[in-house]
C-alpha cells in the first residue's frame, strides 16, 4: 500500500516533527524588509518609505497588541474569559494588514485577529464578550468595518468576496480584506471564494496568515506546495511575506489594497509567521510540536526586530520604549476592567434578535420562560 | 470488567474496531498525532499507523466526500467531525450522496461510514461548539442515527455503528466523556438499535437520549424522593427509534416526557411526541410533553444553563403532565 503523503514519516518521532514543521520557506520569494536582526533591506518590487513617526506607531502597535494578548491570556486563566485564542508571533502580520487598512476598506477576520481589530478601532474590551461567553460577538461590523469572528473555518472568505462584488457594484473606492489560516487555505468556501473573486475581477485581498500549524496539523496536511502560489491556479497574484515583518507586510498589503481598489482584481497574501502559543488555551501544543521549533522562531520575533531596527537608526530609545510599555499597561488594565465589568446576560434575553421581525413561536417560548423564572422568585 | 470514562470506552471500541476489521480506517482533523481534541483517538495513529489513522486536510466536505470513495473501494471509514457546528460543510456530501448511494445503486453500494459528531452542550463553549444538529440526520432517508450515554454503550455502539453496512451518524454526549462506569468488555449487553429501560418507575415515561439521560435518572432519583416514579427510557438509537419499547412503557405509565437538548420545533422531539400520541392514544392521561432547548441559536455560555433542560424543568413538566 503507498504511503500516505509525508512519506510515511512515523508521527512520534522528534525528527519527523521537525522536518515536518520547518517549511523550506525563505527562499528567494519572500518578501522581506527588514531582518529579523533589525536591519533595513531592500526588495526589488515592494518599498516601503514612512515618517519616523509612523515607524514609532508601528512599533507602538506592535507591542499593545502583545499586551491585548497576554492580558486576554492572563484573564482566561484567572477564570474571567471561558477561551482565548491567542496571537502570540503573528503581531507583524496583524499590524501591518490592520495598518494598511483604511477607513474604505473591510475586514474579515477569523477569531484570531485582535491586532486587526486593534488597527481598526476596535475596542479589545469588545472582543472578549464572546472569549467570556456573554454575548456571540455583538457588535456592530460597520462601525468599524470589522466583521464579527468567524469560527465555522473558512466561512468569511465568501463574505469578504461578496462584499468586494458589493463595493464594485456600488461604484465606490475601497476594498475587502479576507483573513483566514494556512488550515483553512483547504476549505471548500475558500477555494470557491477564490473562484468568485477571480471570475468577477473582486476588490478583495485574501490575507493568509500561514502559521505553520492548524491546531496539531503542520502545514503539510494542507499543501504540497506553498500557499501563495495556489493564487495563479485560480487566475490571480499571490505573493508570500514574512509575516514577522511589520514593514513587509504592510508594504505588500497596501500595494494588493490598492491593486484591488483601482479594479485589478484579487490578491493572495501568505505571511508567513509563526504560531507562538498553543491553539488556543485549551490546547496542548507540547503533544504535537517540539520545543526547539519555537526556539527558532522566537528568534525571528517580529517586535524584537522592530526595536532593533528603531534602536539603530536612531528612532527610538529608551525613554520611546519605556512610554510604550507604559501606554501597554494602561491599555492592559483598561482590558482587564472592561472584562471584569462584563455582566452575564439576563436568561430571558436569550430571545433577542433571533429575528429583525420577531416570531409567534419565540414570543411564546418566552413567556413560558418568563413564568417559569418568576415562579422560582415567587417560591423565594 | 474495566473502569473506563465514556470517552476512553470509545478510543479502546475504536481500538477493537481497527483490530478486528484490517478495511477500517479513521479519519479527521487532529485525530492522529493529538488524538483528536477529546482524546478519542490518542494513541490509535501511533499504534496502527498514518494509513489507518489519517490526519485529513481541514474540510468537511473532503472528509466524507472521501470516505465515500474510499467505502466503495471495501473501506470501512470512521469519520470524525471536531464538533456538532462543524458538520455543516459536510452537509452535502452526507445527505446528497452517503444517504443516497445504496437506494440508487439498487442495493450494488454499500457504504459502511462512521460518522462521529460529539454534540451537545453544557461545557462553557464558545459558539458552534454545542449544538444538537440530530433532526436534520434523522429527518434524512438513508442515514441511521444513534448516540450513547454511558460508557458501556460508548464501547459496544461504536463498534457495532463501525461493524454495520449502513451509513450512521454516531453522536458523542461531549459533556458525558469525561463519566465513568466499569464496562464488560467481553459481552455486549444489547443490539444497536435497541432503546434501553435505564430506570423503571411507573407514573410517567420520560424517554431521552444523550448528555440527557443521566439529566433524566437524576430527576428520577429526585422526583422519588417526593413519592413520584418515573420510568426513564434511553432510546439510544434516535433512527430507526426502537418504538416497541417506547410504546410498552408509555402504555404502563400513560405519561410521557421527551427530554433532549435540540429545539422542538420540527423535530425529533417532535417525532416522538407525534408517534406516541398516536401509538399510546388510549392510554395516555395527558398531552405528551416535551422539555427541550429553545428554539434559538444555541446561547452562549454563561447563559446555557437556563437554555438546558435541568431537573427544575424536567419535574416541572411531570407535574403537569401528573395533574392533567
Ligand atoms: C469548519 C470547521 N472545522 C473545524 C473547526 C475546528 N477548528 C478550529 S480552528 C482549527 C484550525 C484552523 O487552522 P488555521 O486555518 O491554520 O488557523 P489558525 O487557527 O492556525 O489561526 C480547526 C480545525 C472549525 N472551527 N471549523
Ligand atoms: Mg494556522
Amino acid at each position: 500500500m503507498s504511503r500516505a503523503p509525508g512519506g510515511g514519516k512515523g508521527a512520534a518521532t522528534a525528527s519527523a516533527l521537525s522536518v515536518q514543521a520547518v517549511q523550506p520557506s525563505e527562499g528567494p520569494e519572500l518578501v522581506q524588509l527588514l531582518t529579523p536582526e533589525g536591519e533595513r533591506v531592500e526588495h526589488p518590487d515592494y518599498s516601503l518609505d514612512l515618517d519616523e513617526e509612523a515607524y514609532r506607531g508601528l512599533y507602538r502597535d506592535l507591542v499593545m497588541v502583545r499586551r491585548i494578548d497576554t492580558e486576554a491570556t492572563a484573564l482566561q486563566r484567572q477564570g474571567e474569559l471561558g477561551l482565548w485564542a491567542s496571537l502570540l508571533g503573528q503581531e507583524a502580520a496583524q499590524v501591518g494588514a490592520g495598518r494598511s487598512l483604511t477607513e474604505r476598506d473591510f475586514a474579515f477576520p477569523t477569531y484570531r485577529e485582535h491586532g486587526v481589530a486593534y488597527c481598526k478601532g476596535v475596542d479589545p474590551v469588545t472582543l472578549l464578550g464572546l472569549f467570556r461567553g456573554v454575548n456571540q460577538g455583538g457588535w456592530n461590523p460597520r462601525d468599524k468595518g470589522f466583521q464579527l469572528y468567524t469560527i465555522v473555518i473558512g466561512s468569511q472568505t465568501l463574505h469578504a468576496t461578496g462584499y468586494a462584488m458589493g463595493i464594485q457594484r456600488d461604484g465606490a473606492d475601497g476594498a475587502a480584506m479576507a483573513f483566514f489560516g494556512d488550515g483553512a487555505s483547504s476549505q471548500g468556501d475558500v477555494n470557491e471564494a477564490f473562484v468568485w473573486a477571480s471570475v468577477f475581477q473582486a476588490p478583495i485581498v485574501f490575507f493568509c496568515q500561514n502559521n505553520q500549524w492548524a491546531i496539531s496539523e503542520p502545514l503539510e496536511r494542507q499543501s504540497r506546495i506553498p500557499l501563495y502560489q495556489r493564487a495563479r491556479g485560480f487566475g490571480f497574484p499571490g505573493v508570500r511575506v514574512d509575516g514577522n515583518d511589520v514593514l513587509a507586510v504592510r508594504a505588500v498589503t497596501e500595494a494588493a489594497l490598492e491593486r484591488a481598489r483601482e479594479g485589478s482584481g484579487p490578491t493572495l497574501i501568505e505571511a508567513f509567521t509563526y504560531r507562538m502559543g498553543p491553539h488556543t488555551t485549551s490546547d496542548d501544543p507540547t503533544r504535537y510540536r517540539l520545543a526547539a521549533e519555537l526556539e527558532t522562531w522566537k528568534l525571528k520575533d517580529p517586535i524584537e526586530r522592530m526595536k532593533a531596527y528603531l534602536s539603530r537608526s536612531g528612532m527610538g530609545n529608551g525613554e520611546f520604549f519605556d512610554q510604550v510599555d507604559k501606554a501597554a499597561d494602561e491599555l492592559a488594565a483598561h482590558i482587564r476592567a472592561g472584562c471584569l465589568a462584563l455582566a452575564d446576560p439576563d436568561p430571558i434575553t436569550l430571545f433577542d434578535h433571533v429575528y429583525a421581525g420577531g416570531s409567534s413561536l419565540l414570543d411564546e417560548e418566552r413567556e413560558q420562560l418568563a413564568t417559569y423564572l418568576a415562579s422560582f422568585e415567587a417560591a423565594r | 470488567m474495566a473502569t473506563l470514562t465514556l470517552g476512553k470506552a470509545l478510543n479502546e471500541g475504536l481500538r477493537k474496531s481497527l483490530e478486528d476489521d484490517s478495511k477500517v480506517i479513521i479519519m479527521g482533523e487532529d485525530v492522529g498525532r493529538l488524538g483528536g481534541v477529546f482524546r478519542v483517538t490518542d494513541g490509535l495513529q501511533k499504534d496502527f499507523g498514518e494509513d489507518r489513522v489519517i490526519d485529513t486536510p481541514l474540510a468537511e466536505s473532503g472528509i466524507i466526500g472521501t470516505a465515500v470513495g474510499l467505502a466503495i473501494r471495501g473501506f470501512r471509514p470512521v469519520c470524525e467531525i471536531q464538533f456538532d457546528g462543524f458538520v455543516f460543510p459536510a452537509f452535502d456530501q452526507i445527505v446528497s450522496q452517503v444517504a443516497k448511494m445504496h437506494y440508487r445503486s439498487a442495493g450494488h453500494v454499500k457504504l459502511p461510514i462512521t460518522i462521529r459528531i460529539p454534540y451537545g452542550g453544557g461545557i462553557g463553549a464558545v459558539e458552534h461548539h454545542s449544538e444538537s444538529p440530530e433532526s436534520y440526520f434523522c429527518h434524512t432517508p438513508g442515514l441511521k442515527v444513534v448516540t450513547c450515554s454511558n460508557p458501556v454503550d460508548a464501547y459496544w455502539m461504536i463498534q457495532q455503528t463501525v461493524a454495520n453496512d449502513d451509513p450512521v451518524v454516531f453522536f458523542e454526549p461531549k459533556r458525558r466523556y469525561w463519566d465513568k462506569a466499569d464496562v464488560d468488555t467481553v459481552t455486549a449487553s444489547r443490539e444497536l438499535w435497541d432503546a434501553a429501560v435505564v430506570r423503571s418507575g411507573t407514573d410517567a415515561t420520560v424517554i431521552t437520549y444523550g448528555p440527557s439521560v443521566k439529566t433524566c435518572l437524576e430527576a428520577a432519583a429526585a422526583a422519588e424522593t417526593e413519592g413520584r416514579s418515573l420510568e426513564v427510557v434511553d432510546l439510544r438509537a434516535l433512527s430507526p427509534i426502537d418504538w416497541p419499547t417506547v410504546i410498552d412503557s408509555v402504555t404502563k405509565t400513560q405519561h410521557a416526557i421527551v427530554v433532549c437538548e435540540a429545539p422542538t420545533y420540527a423535530s425529533l422531539s417532535s417525532e416522538i411526541a407525534a408517534r406516541v400520541s398516536e401509538k399510546c392514544f388510549f392510554s395516555l392521561e395527558a398531552p405528551v410533553f416535551r422539555v427541550t432547548g429553545f428554539s434559538t441559536p444555541y446561547p452562549t455560555s454563561r447563559i446555557e444553563e437556563d437554555y438546558l433542560p435541568d431537573l427544575d424543568r424536567i419535574l416541572d413538566a411531570v407535574d403537569r403532565s401528573l395533574a392533567y
